[in-house]
């Protein structure tokens, strides 16, 4: 009953000073709606990158050769030849943590059809590739393990190779194309994957068997990478150390030795990536925070001068029976009141303004119910926190001097 | 003998200036009857406005006794003070002390609003009867700059009506008043004492204490004259000899 006058009594005079409050409110409702648009942005991109990433295969590991040190006096991976076809194999025996794995060979050159011709790399893989990629056939269908062994001249081919090669729109299953001098039977097409975060075409790709790309292409002996898949996102790690383990012994490398190459799971490529994207984040929460504080400020700027424009108001209301506990009550709710009221508009205005970050600027962006949560709470907090102290202030008034005060 | 609203005894209440003390009262005593209405008369640095703040419960006095209705004071912590103001005694002050942009009725129910005990239906009815008690039951929305200067002090006097207090303490209620406005506020006083309610009028105008049943006058901390007064002027007679005004 005391409490709802009280509340009353804090409405009476927030809306007396409309002005006033709406300015005081201001400072609250942009800390607010910054906070939550800048969450938004953050947790936006980080969501991208995660779907991006996880569409390449979340489970995916990747090995290279050559150590993980990008160290300016090392050369870079696709030299090194350390990494062989025995490598896989003791891999693929020996590794339990991994679902499925193939030997990766790659190399640029020419799709050429008839008249029509397009620059496209081609990856040599066996047909687990499929599985570790999470990649689907559109038509056609993957070359089999005896084809792997026959070393046989047959190819899948990307979205966008079809595109450029088969600009007719005939049906590419069944024809023939060279890359760059040796002649491919298309047998498949992939799905259309699109680009990823890093702006790279994946539907530009041919995928033939490893074993006809090793010979025929590139004439090389060693891999370029190999791909494998654990058997589960949680498993990764773990899979990891278990490969490192095995092409350390595999590769006689003594325990002062550093890894001659490098096995990193999606795991790892996400945190990195998102780390970054973190980072921005906390930066401009931190921005948005302190523009919240400001408000904040505001507030107890706010009721310091209220409480001493009222001072004879005080000083009437103690001489007609209100505790000290009543009027630091009432100018704390007063404070509440106004960055409750801020942060809630505050919320709308950062959920409009997400809303036109991403329909105007196509930035991705994703509200999370606990930056709402946050903010709001935090403003609450920062009402009574600066509400406090001039509250505190009004209350140990003492009613003469108050009555007196001019 | 009707029932003692104030008992005071050997009152004294002293302050600490640096290194000075200032006697403000020097143990006073007297006592104040139900249905009473007494001026306290001074010239400045008689101890007036401290024997006010004390008698108001805003102050506590160093030493002595003082009763209000049946109460002792002195060792009431702040809260407990809080309860008897709101509940014993009505205020009445120079300057009115209305809460602006607030109308005549919220002002009269501000009292009530910190006793828990009365709900807003009651409040609102006592706030009604208040302010037609003294002539505004016709103003109840007006805010205080709509009304005239001694419409304001009567929203006052209905505020310090609203919580049937047991005495009503008025510090120079008609100081801001001319003479005219200032005996219809005293006739009204005259009215409310005639209905029994006891009203302590502290002031330093000479003629509003002609209005009163007794004067008590301070000099110096000391009660320098507590007297009956037997030919208690009407304020309502005084205010018909006035000369009319133009308008």
């Amino acid at each position: 009953m005391r409490l709802f006058n009280l509340f009353k009594i804090a409405t009476k005079a927030i809306i007396l000073n409309k002005t006033r409050t709406l300015l005081t409110m201001l400072g609250i409702i942009i800390g607010v709606a910054s906070v939550i648009a800048m969450l938004a942005i953050g947790e936006g991109s980080k969501e991208s990158i995660r779907t991006t990433i996880s569409a390449m295969g979340s489970n995916m590991i990747t090995i290279r050769p050559g150590a993980d040190d990008r160290g300016p006096a090392r050369g870079s991976g696709g030299d090194v030849q350390t990494l062989t076809l025995d490598d896989y194999n003791v891999i693929k025996e020996e590794a339990t943590m991994l679902s499925y794995i193939t030997p990766v060979v790659n190399g640029g050159g020419q799709v050429i059809n008839g008249s029509n011709n397009w620059p496209s790399t081609i990856y040599g893989v066996n047909p687990e590739y499929l599985n570790i990629k999470v990649v689907d056939l559109q038509s056609g269908s993957m070359f089999t393990d005896a084809e792997v062994q026959s070393a046989s001249k047959v190819a899948l081919i990307g979205q966008t190779v079809v595109d450029n090669v088969f600009p007719d729109g005939r049906e590419p299953v069944g024809q023939m194309i060279r890359f760059d001098n040796i002649p491919f039977k298309v047998i498949g097409v992939l799905e259309e994957k699109g680009e990823n975060t890093f702006g790279q075409d994946q539907d530009d790709v041919v995928i033939a068997p490893y074993t006809t790309v090793q010979k025929r292409i590139l004439a090389i002996d060693y891999l370029n990478q190999v791909m494998a898949s654990a058997v589960s996102e949680d498993d990764a790690p773990e899979a990891v150390t278990q490969v490192t383990e095995i092409l350390r012994s595999q590769h006689k490398l003594m325990d002062n030795e550093d890894d001659d190459f490098s096995v990193r799971s999606m795991e790892e490529l996400i945190s990195t990536f998102s780390s970054t994207s973190e980072m921005l984040t906390i930066l401009l929460v931190a921005v948005a925070s302190i523009s919240l504080l400001i408000g904040g400020i505001g507030i107890m700027n706010i009721m310091y001068v209220s409480v001493k424009e009222r001072t004879k108001e005080i000083g009437l209301r103690m001489a007609v029976g209100a505790k000290g506990a009543d009027i630091l009550m009432q100018f704390l709710i007063e404070a509440i009141l106004i960055s409750i009221t801020g942060g809630v508009l505050g919320v709308i205005l950062g959920l409009g303004a997400t809303v036109f970050i991403e329909k105007f600027l196509n930035w991705p962006t994703s509200v999370a119910l606990y930056s709402i949560i946050i903010s709001f709470a935090v403003c609450a907090i920062t009402g009574i926190f600066f509400g406090w102290y001039p509250a505190r202030k009004a209350s140990a008034l003492d009613p003469i001097t108050a009555l007196r005060y001019e | 003998m009707s029932k003692e609203i104030i008992k005071i005894e050997d009152l004294k209440r002293q302050f600490t200036m640096g290194t000075e003390t200032v006697h403000a009262l020097r143990g006073i005593s007297f006592s104040i009857n139900e249905g009473e209405f007494v001026t306290i008369m001074g010239s400045s640095g008689s101890g007036k406005s401290t024997m006010l703040n004390i008698l108001g419960c805003l102050d506590q006095p160093t030493s002595g006794l003082y009763e209000i209705d049946g109460v002792k004071v002195k060792d009431l912590s702040r809260n407990e003070l809080a309860t008897i103001r709101n509940e014993k005694i009505g205020f009445i002050f120079q300057s009115y002390n209305l809460l602006a942009r607030t109308s005549a009725i919220e002002n009269v129910e501000l009292p009530l609003l910190y006793n828990s005990k009365v709900t807003s239906e009651e409040r609102r009815e006592r706030a009604v009867k208040a302010l037609e008690m003294v002539g505004l039951g016709d103003r109840l929305h007006h805010t205080p700059s709509q009304l005239s200067g001694g419409q304001q002090q009567r929203v006052a006097i209905a505020r310090s009506l609203v919580n049937n207090p047991v005495m009503i303490l008025a510090d120079e209620a008609t100081g801001n008043l001319d003479t005219r406005t200032s005996y219809e506020i005293m006739s009204l006083f005259q009215e409310l004492n005639k209905k029994g309610i006891t009203i302590t009028f502290v002031t330093h105008e000479p003629d509003i204490a002609t209005f009163s049943n007794r004067t008590i006058v301070l000099k110096d901390g000391d009660i320098m004259q507590d007297y009956l007064n037997h030919n208690i002027q009407s304020a309502a007679d005084q205010l018909a000899k006035l000369p009319k005004q133009d308008d």
